[in-house]
């Protein structure tokens, strides 16, 4: 039925698209070129596909989806060294439904639950403490995939795991933090970045104190948006008002779930749980400090030190693009393999499984956009 | 004798092996709920009555987790979903067989459970269940309870219904809000805490046969959007009448707690499962009549003009809210929950 609110919303709506498509214009024409904005968060990605807001914008701003996906960008090791675990006799492997059909180059887990390894699909970090209740006979390994977004929720299992003296369950943490990656982006000279949308979700939980050094060292301007039209047009007119000016700010945009220092009590639960630790980001490479590892107390829960596994350094698949997709260099449609060899029912890189991954909001919702 | 109370314990594998358990099951429980005459002389094949016009003939398996959703079980799925199968066929179904694969282990009362919700959909519908088996399988080797069923109709002379009806011009007629059977489900197994939700699970027939009888001719085409909901449909429509569908996305009714519930889990409602509703390609010029027509049956009440028929290609297309159009595609792979 229509209200007299979604009435009202459709009309601003339409009247900021009008706003963001001319000052977009203007800029282009001072530029020479289109302006260039990078969204960090799948979800963005997929709600600029699903609105149809991408190709409407097509022409005036350069959108590139950036490393916003917690499985797309772990490192094809992480995924080994998960099929690995997978295959050690007497474990059953939890995971979010999302990682299972990720390749890695022994496969995916998919593959290894048809040759009789357990893999359960859970929805909460807490099923997998359950799962090992109930299976005391068995090794429970969950497998921790996730920005700031999901990483409390673990910790939280962890904790539970602590406080019942669990001994057959464990966690190997694969988490990832969205600023030190931001940084990395920011810094590099082949993407010259005009602009950032930044996640709605991973700022609720840090607030958007947590981003303001790229404006201040990076002298990019950012902006945090929400998930319908009228939230990503609202950021997107604050960053273009600002790259206009030649200003560099973080903008909140979101205030009606993103507060100035966050959530504390999820970031209390991460420092309690968790320390900072280099990560392997696919596409991006080896960031310091930008992951996350249990701390020594729960040392215990590390999945990493029940089985010290060697792996060999993983190539990722032969022609996949997703390390270029991931930093904004090229669209999924670029790449060689997309739409032909890689599509969601056969995937060659991640980015085509993850229902945030770039490569499957453009299959999904753009498919010729190439 | 037999026992009228409710039944108690499990399923064993000798609950399958067609000695006296088995029959005893029969007995005890299928029989209690399964009336039909056709079934009680419990012989190895029904014999029915031959009739006159085309017979429509349909199986289809159910593996639903949970069993119980809201707004219906396993039970009523497998008599609804193949009752809707003859339905959009524009036959009148008449007969349905059960076959029952059962998980040992599994708890009499939850499976008493089942049959009287299939035994009460089917006197609903008005079909006859005729004949049906039952297996049971190891512990461990099925999810607690598999149902098939062949559901047997009957098309009057008259109706025509077919991809090769469907002409640039027509208009596409949702007969409902879409998502809420398979957001129901998904949210029941997983116990996302979605509030609202229930799931549209019904019988069409006596919706669709009235709406074929006072609309003959010009409804064409009628499908039931069940897996790969209304997109992918749609999308199935495009490519075998070879033409261009435009749905718009205002038009299409959906209730808000699909909406919020599918935007939190990253899900589009549009490739959602539906199990209570059709969608109908519609002469443009009887469009308003069959919506009214429509309109006036509880079942259809939502029902809405969502798209229309262009010369094309087989693409599918969706004109959003905002003015832009995207592509509609058959669902690839199942759409997962995101992570974060
Ligand atoms: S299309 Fe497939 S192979 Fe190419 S970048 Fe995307 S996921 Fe990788």
């Amino acid at each position: 039925m229509e209200t007299w609110s979604t009435n009202h919303q459709k009309e601003l709506t339409a009247r900021l698209l009008v706003r963001v498509k001319s000052l977009a214009a203007a800029i282009a024409g001072k530029l020479g070129r289109r302006p260039v904005i990078m969204e960090v968060c799948g979800t963005h990605t997929v709600a600029l596909a699903r609105t149809g807001l991408r190709s409407l914008l097509a022409g005036c701003i350069d959108l590139r989806s950036g490393p916003g996906c917690p499985v797309c960008v772990t490192a094809p090791e992480e995924i080994d060294y998960m099929l690995c675990l997978a295959r050690q006799p007497g474990v059953i492997i939890a995971t979010f439904g999302d990682m299972v059909r990720v390749p890695g180059s022994s496969g995916s887990l998919e593959k290894a639950r048809i040759e009789g390894c357990q893999i359960q699909v859970c929805y909460s970090p807490r099923e997998a403490v359950t799962l090992a209740r109930s299976n005391p006979d068995r090794e429970v390994v969950f497998l921790g995939i996730g920005f700031e977004t999901t990483a409390p929720a673990v910790g939280l299992a962890v904790k539970e795991a602590a406080a019942l003296s669990l001994k057959n369950f464990s966690i190997y943490s694969a988490h990832k933090l969205v600023p030190p990656a931001l940084a990395t982006l920011a810094a590099d000279p082949d993407l010259k970045l005009d602009g950032l949308l930044l996640p709605g979700h991973v700022s609720a939980i840090l607030g958007r104190r947590a981003f303001t050094f790229l404006a201040r060292e990076y002298n990019l301007p950012a902006a945090i948006a929400g998930f319908d039209a009228l939230d990503i047009l609202g950021a997107l007119l604050e960053l273009l008002l600002q790259i206009q000016k030649g200003e560099a700010q973080v903008n909140n945009a979101y205030p009606r779930v993103v507060s100035e220092t966050g959530n504390h009590k999820a970031q209390e639960i991460l420092r309690e749980v968790f320390s900072l630790a280099p990560a392997n980001w696919r596409g991006l490479g080896l960031i310091p400090l930008s992951g996350l590892k249990l701390n020594t107390a729960y040392e215990a829960f590390d999945a990493s030190h029940r089985w010290r596994l060697e792996l060999k350094p993983a190539p990722p698949p032969a022609g996949c693009l997703c390390g270029s997709v991931l930093k904004g260099l090229c669209l999924p449609p670029q790449c060689a393999l997309f739409g032909r060899r890689c599509t969601p029912l056969r995937p060659v890189g991640p980015c085509m499984v993850s229902s945030e991954g770039s490569c499957a909001a453009y299959y999904r919702y753009a498919r010729e956009a190439g | 004798m037999t026992d009228c109370g409710s039944i108690t314990g499990t399923v064993s594998l000798a609950h399958g092996d067609g000695g006296e358990l088995t029959h005893r099951l029969i007995s005890d429980l299928f029989l209690r709920y399964f009336r039909d005459e056709a079934l009680q002389p419990l012989n190895d094949a029904a014999l029915l009555p031959a009739q006159c016009g085309l017979l429509a003939l349909t199986t289809d398996s159910f593996v639903v987790k949970p069993l119980f959703f809201p707004g219906g079980n396993i039970g009523t799925l497998a008599v609804n979903g193949t009752v809707n199968d003859l339905a959009v066929s524009g036959a009148r179904p008449l007969y349905l067989t059960v076959g029952l694969i059962l998980e040992e282990g599994l708890p009499l009362p939850v499976l008493e459970e089942v049959i009287a919700a299939l035994a009460a959909a089917a006197s609903e519908a008005g079909v006859a269940i005729v004949a049906g088996d039952t297996k049971v399988v190891e512990r461990g080797h099925g999810d607690q309870i598999y149902i098939n069923t062949t559901g047997l109709g009957l098309v009057a002379g008259n109706i025509d219904l077919g991809c090769h009806r469907v002409r640039p011009g027509d208009v596409i007629i949702c007969s409902g809000a879409v998502g809420d059977h398979g957001l129901a489900v998904l949210a029941a197994r997983e116990n996302f805490g979605l509030e609202g939700l229930k799931s549209d699970c019904a019988a069409l027939h006596t919706l669709i046969l009235p709406l074929l009888e006072n609309f003959p001719g010009a409804v064409k085409w009628l499908r039931d959007p069940t897996r790969g909901g209304l997109a992918t449909t749609i999308k199935e429509l495009a490519l075998s009448a070879q033409v261009d569908i435009i749905l718009s996305e205002e038009a299409i009714p959906v209730h808000d707690s699909v909406r919020g519930g599918a935007e939190i889990l990253g899900l589009d409602y549009l490739y959602l499962a539906n199990e209570g509703k059709f969608c109908a390609v519609v002469d443009r010029v009887a469009a308003e009549d069959v919506l009214a027509f429509l309109r006036r049956h509880p079942l259809s009440c939502e029902a809405a003009l969502v798209g229309e028929i262009k010369e094309g290609s087989g693409r599918a297309f969706l004109r959003t809210a905002l003015g832009a159009t995207r592509e509609l595609y058959l669902l690839s792979g199942q759409q997962l929950p995101r992570i974060c």
